[in-house]
């Protein structure tokens, strides 16, 4: 696919080791209660897939979202990131490690800018401490200037340029998925987590990020794992899709492949009688 | 040479470093100067022994509600102990002065260091409670450092105290007040500049980010607890910095001053001035003194006057409601504070005559 808009510096790595992303869920469970949201879940991600995750709503794909991300805690399980055990790291350390994400419920700040909310993406990026930052010395001057200029980079990338400077609070939603990718995309992960990135958008505004998602994919070869509950945009778009059905994973495969498995159509179809 | 910007209006910025100054026109940093020459050139020349005296007591606030509003208003920690660690550097200070025998210079940034290790101390809760609950916690820090303050009688001198006297920097009496006037302002001018640094670094980001949603701030790799920690620190500093100051300037330090009503005042000072505005702590220092100065005043006149005599002592207790009065009115007409009313008002004089 060719690129017209701005191609950020912080796609172009050159060394392989920035962009692996190998992921590994091993027999995940994880229960609230009574309710077990996952149940003995495997999956794999590796570097440069684009991997789907649907299943209806309540079928626990945020949960292992929020797994994968350090925010619940599995009792059973391992997961494994580029061969290291991260199941208890904490959800800091795994944006260090180079896994970023988006929410479902959008959780950006609504009062501050689309600037300051993808500013706060490279935290992790800054190297200065607080005695410099207190001072404000030139090394702490020139390293904003250069996550300012990743970031307009950025803003290019997602043809949000109008929007720099407007609170997130005030935009549409389908705008604040995409201010929402841009502050993930800043964290400049490895691994891009998606969970029902197309939601509550126009067809232009689906378009738009489908768009975006596919170059991130082609071009770039971003890693990412997409949670979405409409089947439609996630079968042209990934190449590996898992059905995920009252914690259980029903299929993965193809999109043909899924889409013609009995059990997927028994499970969309709204039969939630008891599946083998 | 560059071109000069008095307008906020029509200044295209060439570089993202224009951007991250911190006065958009050179006329902000016109003010700046024209206020540094008054605040060091002019007014303690013009001021009464009085007023310098009030000023003084102003600025050494100034600094300790920086500090608090670090926490409160940009970490979104509440704490009432802060008035405890104010005490905290006004003992450490009066004791390194007197036991130690340290020079001025060293005692106020070792007061400023060790109550910012004292405020981490009782910044742990924040690990786990938040809101009321960590509320409740810093309250029982102040009742707890009140307590040492009185108890621990070897090195606080108990109810008696500790008196600092003949304090001198470079040679300069300290005792004198216009002395002092530079020491404290100068401090303040300071700690003002750094908590502006801080705030526009990823440490006031991540403040920030820790108040307004600390799930989304775990996701942008921000560690909550380390961060909430290094506030406590930080704002702690400030108020140890500023104690250490008040020990000084008082002479003589006890344990009354450092109780929860100071945290209060505190508390009441970032309010009324504009939570997460440091220019703000500044005013709401301001307004306080100005208020508890007038108030006591006040009834001081009253007190003299015979026949209102009795009267003066049916307001003396209104200090407190007055206060309360100031608050709620802040609260409900400006709650964005006097730093909103400061913005209003510079924004009125740039648009004028076409202020709409
Ligand atoms: N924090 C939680 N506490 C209790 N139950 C939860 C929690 N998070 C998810 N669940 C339960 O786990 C199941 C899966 O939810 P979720 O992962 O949000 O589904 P999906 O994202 O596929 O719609 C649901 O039954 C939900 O009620
Ligand atoms: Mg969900």
């Amino acid at each position: 696919m060719k690129a017209f808009r701005g191609e950020p510096s912080i796609f172009a790595s050159a060394r392989p080791e920035d962009k692996r992303a190998e992921l590994e869920v091993k027999n995940l469970t994880l229960r609230f209660g009574g309710i077990t949201a996952l149940n003995k879940i495997d999956l794999a991600v590796h570097t440069g897939e684009l991997v789907a995750i649907i299943g209806p709503n309540g079928a626990g794909k945020t949960s292992l979202l929020n797994c994968i991300t350090g925010y619940y805690k599995p009792q059973e399980g391992r997961i494994f990131f580029n061969g290291e055990d991260i199941t208890n790291l904490h959800t800091h350390t795994l944006t260090e490690l180079g896994i970023g994400r988006t929410y479902q419920n959008i959780e950006l700040f609504p009062g501050m800018t689309v600037l300051s909310n993808m500013l706060l993406a490279r935290h992790v990026h800054c190297h200065y401490n607080v005695g410099k930052a207190s001072l404000f010395s030139k090394s702490v001057r020139n390293e904003e200037v250069y996550h300012r200029e990743i970031l307009e980079e950025l803003i290019d990338f997602l043809e949000m340029q109008s929007l720099r400077k407007q609170l997130v609070g005030a935009l549409p939603y389908g705008m604040r998925k995409r201010v929402e990718l841009g502050r993930a995309l800043a964290l400049e992960p490895k691994l891009l987590v998606l969970d029902e990135p197309f939601a509550g958008m126009t067809l232009e505004e689906k378009e738009d990020m489908v768009r975006f998602l596919m170059e991130l994919n082609e071009s770039w070869d971003q890693t990412m794992i997409l949670v979405e509950h409409d089947m439609s945009v996630v079968m042209s778009i990934s190449e590996r899709i898992a059905v995920l059905d009252f914690g259980v994973k029903l299929a993965e495969g193809t999109p043909d492949f899924v889409q013609s498995h009995p059990q997927v159509i028994k499970a969309y179809l709204g039969d939630t009688s008891k599946i083998d | 040479m560059r071109k000069f910007q008095f307008h906020p209006c029509g200044n295209f910025k060439e570089s993202y470093n224009e951007e991250i100054k911190i006065f958009e026109t050179d006329f902000g940093r016109l003010w700046l100067l024209i206020g540094l020459v008054l605040l060091f050139g002019v007014i303690p020349f013009i001021s009464s022994p009085f007023m310098l005296y009030v000023l003084n007591t102003v600025g050494i606030y100034a600094i300790a509600a920086i500090g608090l509003n670090l926490l409160i208003g940009y970490t979104g920690q509440i704490s009432l102990g802060h008035g405890a660690f104010f005490g905290v550097g006004a003992y450490a200070g009066a004791i390194l002065a007197t036991k130690a025998n340290f020079p001025f210079i060293l005692v106020v940034p070792a007061a400023g260091l060790i109550t910012a290790a004292v405020g981490m101390v009782f910044g742990l809760p924040s690990a786990r409670l938040k809101h009321l609950y960590l509320c409740i916690a810093t309250l029982a820090g102040q009742f707890i450092l009140e307590y040492v303050f009185v108890q621990w009688e070897s090195l606080t001198g108990g109810a008696e105290g500790i008196s600092v006297v003949g304090a001198t920097l470079f040679g300069l009496d300290l005792g004198n007040d216009r002395t002092f006037y530079y020491v404290i302002f100068v401090c303040l001018v300071v700690m003002t500049w750094i908590a502006v640094n801080l705030i526009r670094t990823r440490y006031g980001r991540a403040f920030i980010a820790i108040r307004d949603n600390d799930r989304a701030a775990e996701g942008m790799g921000i560690p909550i607890f380390p961060y909430k920690l290094l506030s406590f620190a930080i704002s702690s500093f400030y108020a140890g910095v500023a104690g250490a100051l008040y020990a000084y300037f008082m002479m003589s330090i006890t344990p009354e001053p450092f109780n929860l009503w100071l945290s209060i005042v505190f508390i009441a000072m970032i309010i009324i001035g504009g939570l997460g505005s440091i220019p703000g702590s500044v005013f709401g220092a301001i307004f306080i003194v100005a208020l508890e100065e007038v108030l006591s005043h006040g009834t001081e006149y009253l007190m003299n006057v015979g026949p209102s005599a009795g009267a003066a002592i049916t307001i003396a207790p209104l200090r407190e409601f007055v206060f309360g009065l100031a608050i709620v009115l802040f609260i409900i007409f400006e709650p964005k504070g006097l730093a909103e009313v400061w913005r209003i008002v510079r924004s009125n004089f740039r648009l004028w005559p076409f202020s709409y």
